[in-house]
């Protein structure tokens, strides 16, 4: 039967300390080849939301590559923008940690249109209930 | 009966809950589900061959083997089993490596999907 799945990305957790955060941009962006393994009108659409200490991941300016030689979950971000993934983060959780949206991944130099979205939490909790299936990292 | 994934990204030893995400798959398979099994991260352990068991640490290779004579399908994220030096030629007999977006079309073609974080 055919299916558009909508997945949430929840993302709770702050980069580097652990492997989830950056699983979750992997994931996510693996939607884009998922359909080798679907039948005619299934589709995966993916949504990435940071909320809590997840809004350090999509933070200008990581140094993950200079200092160990890894792609940085800012990296990750400027990819999944790049391949029109919806990123968004949570406004009242960027102002708690005296970030401004000026500080955010920034897709625009690979070429990328999508830009990341700060919004209300009270959006993501829409985003939530409009979602068939949530996945926190 | 319906589908059902469990994507883990919990690691094998250091915690319980692959041993409680593999009986939770066998409860389902029990019942008569279909399950698939993914795993990710710290989780593709469960797919290194030569676990050998002992009283102090998980081992879950035996019910893995029984589960997937039963059907149940165990798959692990081929690049985070390469990155931790986990190669084809490493792989549990009862497992499958795929990249990871036979996950995500596992989890649009089935009918529920648990998702069971890691560390």
């Amino acid at each position: 039967m055919a299916r558009k799945l909508k997945q949430l990305y929840l993302v709770q957790r702050p980069p580097i300390k652990s492997e989830n955060t950056k699983l979750a941009f992997t994931h996510s962006m693996a939607s884009q080849t998922a359909e080798i393994y679907l039948e005619d009108g299934e589709e995966v659409i993916p949504t990435l939301a940071m909320v809590g200490d997840g809004v350090y991941n999509v933070v200008t300016g990581q140094q993950l590559m200079k200092h160990y030689g890894l792609n940085s979950n800012e990296n990750h971000a400027q990819m999944a923008l790049l391949i029109d993934l919806k990123v968004l983060v949570c406004k009242e959780d960027l102002e708690a940690r005296g970030i401004s949206a000026d500080r955010l991944a920034d897709g625009s130099a690979l070429g990328a249109d999508m830009t990341i979205e700060v919004v209300p939490f009270s959006e993501i909790q829409k985003e939530i209930e409009s979602h068939d299936q949530i996945l926190c990292f | 009966m319906g589908k059902l994934t469990i994507g883990v990204f919990s690691s094998l030893v250091g915690g319980t809950t692959l041993d409680f995400s593999v009986r939770l798959a066998k409860a389902a398979k029990d019942k008569g589900h279909d399950v698939y099994f993914w795993t990710s991260g710290n989780a593709t352990m469960l797919s290194k061959t030569g676990q050998r068991a002992f009283k102090d640490y998980s081992y879950l290779a035996k019910i893995c083997e029984e589960l997937a004579g039963q059907g149940v399908e165990f798959v692990a994220c081929e690049a985070c089993a390469e990155a931790r030096g986990y190669h084809k030629e490493d792989t549990f007999s009862v497992f499958k490596r795929h990249s990871m977006d036979w996950y995500l079309a596992k989890c649009c073609q089935s009918d529920k999907i648990l998702h069971i974080g890691g560390e």
